[in-house]
């Protein structure tokens, strides 16, 4: 286990009382804001001190209340990337790059010229951070903290306060990130396409709490855990490999469960993919249609149904070895007569889903 | 110097150094405590900034006289000095220094406030978890960030000092080379018939030098802004 967090405090009337274990890769802590999430990251870092318990990175222990050890924030080795950036104004993008250098002496394993390489930093180098976009000071951010060679990277919400633009801007080199540093991430968001695009864990917090913690294609693919995505971001994720562009812009994937299309992938032929696919894009039949412009028919069997408090019916499918979900009505649950085993088929739009839902696999 | 006499060249120069000297060993108390109410939170605070700014509220005769109490000769302070250290303050340009760091004391240590309550903390978290210690974080974060506030404050004392006057007079007297600066000195010419042209000279000079002095630091805290926006 790479990360094993246990512990417990009072902050006013809130109470955190969190245990997790993770292993190496990116963890992202999910919940809505007020549930937790930042103090966790913050006690990890050695910023809040907490009441009780205790925190062990990489083997080494950062925090023990019994045995009254707390490494100091300085001496954490903790590559924090904060929801503002927060680079120093008065150094260039160069000096913030090379601070934890100069002020450890410590030469770190990437390189300055590996790590503006990966995020792109090369016509920055020289500006101060003023005269930076917020996208670009993120990057920043997330440099500098490469460069202090850290043990591990906590990242606050990074993406938080960027548009939607920038957001798309950056995923990708968090993706690069997830498996060329090979530093593993704890990673704060309430954002569910984040986490379909980059966790491998998934830890649910909630009131302080933690709800559900396991590997990001179970979570995600459950339906229990869709009152806490939200419904209209409720979806699976599946990995998937490119198989062919087509002249007409159309793009085959090759999954477990058969082939998908989608529209005009920017990937080349081999490489893996992760897909997300959204609950209420993906209808059901009980035959296969015909005579239908949705280009994606995947023969399917019903794994559960999940009823909600409102009209609608979580289906959890199986589709070869993955797990997909579709949100339907509960009319429609009833009139096809679903049950769990009864085998179906799902039918998705390709151009249902968004570029920004396909994202690098995690083996790449 | 053609423009001033011997004795009114000796009381410029003299304050220059009474303020010159007073400022920078005033200077590490004056950040230290600036450091402590703008991030400190400790029982006793008010207190202390209370204190602090006690010199700005009182009469200065007053301060001078409580000076006087605690580092004559006689006083508790004094008399450890001369004993222990041969330091004798009381009727001393030495007097005159301490005298005028006490009365720019708060001048200082405002100004130097306000540019470390300017400063995020959040900017130092960010530098402790790159690794550096809280000494390397005051030296390359804080330190950089308020250095014109600080600069400023060393301005305003600076120039506070070179016009001191009734603490100054209670504390060390009058003495001519001794202990008479500039406003002592205006006070001197002004009470003997025939000395207001010196007077009016050491007033021009005093007005000019308190002038500079203050656009310098508005110029100082212009930047202190700028260089926090990142600009």
């Amino acid at each position: 286990m790479s990360l094993s967090v246990d512990i417990s405090h009072a902050l006013g009337d809130f109470r955190l009382d969190v245990r997790f274990e993770a292993p190496d890769g990116v963890t992202v802590l999910f919940g809505r804001s007020g549930s937790g999430k930042t103090s966790v990251v913050n006690a990890v870092a050695g910023l809040l001190t907490p009441d009780q318990g205790r925190i062990e990175v990489a083997g080494r222990v950062l925090f023990d209340h019994s045995q009254r050890i707390s490494v100091p924030v300085h001496r954490r080795r903790m590559g924090y990337v904060f929801q503002e950036g927060r680079l120093f104004p008065h150094l260039t993008v160069r000096q913030n790059l090379l601070y934890a250098r100069r002020v450890t002496g410590r030469k770190s394993q990437e390189g300055l010229a590996r790590v503006v390489d990966l995020l792109g930093l090369g016509a920055l180098l020289d500006r101060q951070p003023g005269a930076l976009s917020g996208g670009e000071a993120q990057r920043v951010a997330i440099g500098r903290a490469l460069l202090a060679d850290p043990v591990m990277l906590l990242m606050d919400e990074p993406l938080a306060a960027l548009d939607g633009a920038r957001k798309a801007e950056i995923l990708p080199y968090l993706e690069r990130l997830r498996t060329e540093a090979g530093v593993p991430i704890l990673y704060v968001s309430h954002n569910v396409s984040e986490v379909a695009r980059l966790a491998t864990q998934v830890v649910v917090l909630e009131e302080g709490r933690v709800l559900q913690a396991g590997p990001a294609g179970r979570l995600l693919a459950d339906p229990g855990m869709v009152r806490v995505m939200g419904v209209r971001d409720a979806g699976a994720v599946i990995e998937a490999r490119v198989l062919r562009h087509s002249d007409d812009g159309v793009t085959d994937l090759q999954f477990s469960g058969g082939v998908l299309c989608l529209p005009e992938v920017e990937a080349t032929v081999g490489s893996e993919l992760r897909v997300r696919i959204l609950a209420q894009d993906v209808m059901l039949a009980v035959e296969r249609p015909r005579g239908i412009s949705a280009l994606n028919i995947l023969p399917v069997q019903v794994l559960a149904l999940r009823r909600g408090d409102g009209p609608g019916v979580i289906v959890q499918l199986r589709a070869g070895n993955d797990t997909l979900l579709a949100r339907i009505t509960r009319r429609s649950a009833d009139t096809l007569n679903l049950q769990p085993g009864k085998a179906c088929f799902a039918v998705l739009k390709s151009v249902a889903v968004a570029q920004t839902d396909i994202g690098l696999g995690l083996h790449t | 110097m053609e423009f001033l006499g011997p004795e009114e060249w000796q009381a410029v120069a003299l304050s220059l150094k009474v303020a010159f000297w007073a400022t920078l060993t005033s200077l590490p108390f004056g950040l230290g405590v600036a450091m402590l109410l703008a991030r400190g939170r400790f029982p006793g605070r008010h207190l202390l900034n209370g204190l602090v700014h006690l010199p700005l509220i009182l009469p200065p005769v007053v301060t001078g006289y409580l000076l006087l109490m605690t580092f004559g000769r006689r006083g508790p302070a004094g008399a450890v000095l001369e004993q222990w250290f041969g330091i004798v303050l009381a009727f001393r340009w030495t007097g005159a220094a301490l005298a005028a760091a006490i009365m720019a004391f708060p001048l200082m240590v405002r100004a130097m406030r306000l540019a470390i309550e300017a400063v995020d903390p959040k900017l130092e978290q960010a530098a402790a978890t790159l690794g550096a210690s809280r000494g390397r974080v005051f030296l390359t974060v804080t330190l950089p960030l308020i250095l014109p506030g600080v600069i400023a404050g060393a301005v305003l004392a600076f120039a506070k000092a070179m016009g001191e006057f009734g603490a100054t007079i209670t504390f060390v007297s009058n003495i001519p080379g001794q202990t008479r600066t500039v406003p002592s000195a205006i006070y001197a010419f002004l009470q003997v018939p025939g000395g207001e042209d010196a007077a009016v000279r050491l007033v021009v000079v005093s007005v000019a030098i308190a002038m500079l002095a203050l656009l310098l630091s508005e110029w100082l805290a212009r930047r202190v802004a700028r260089k926090i926006a990142g600009r």
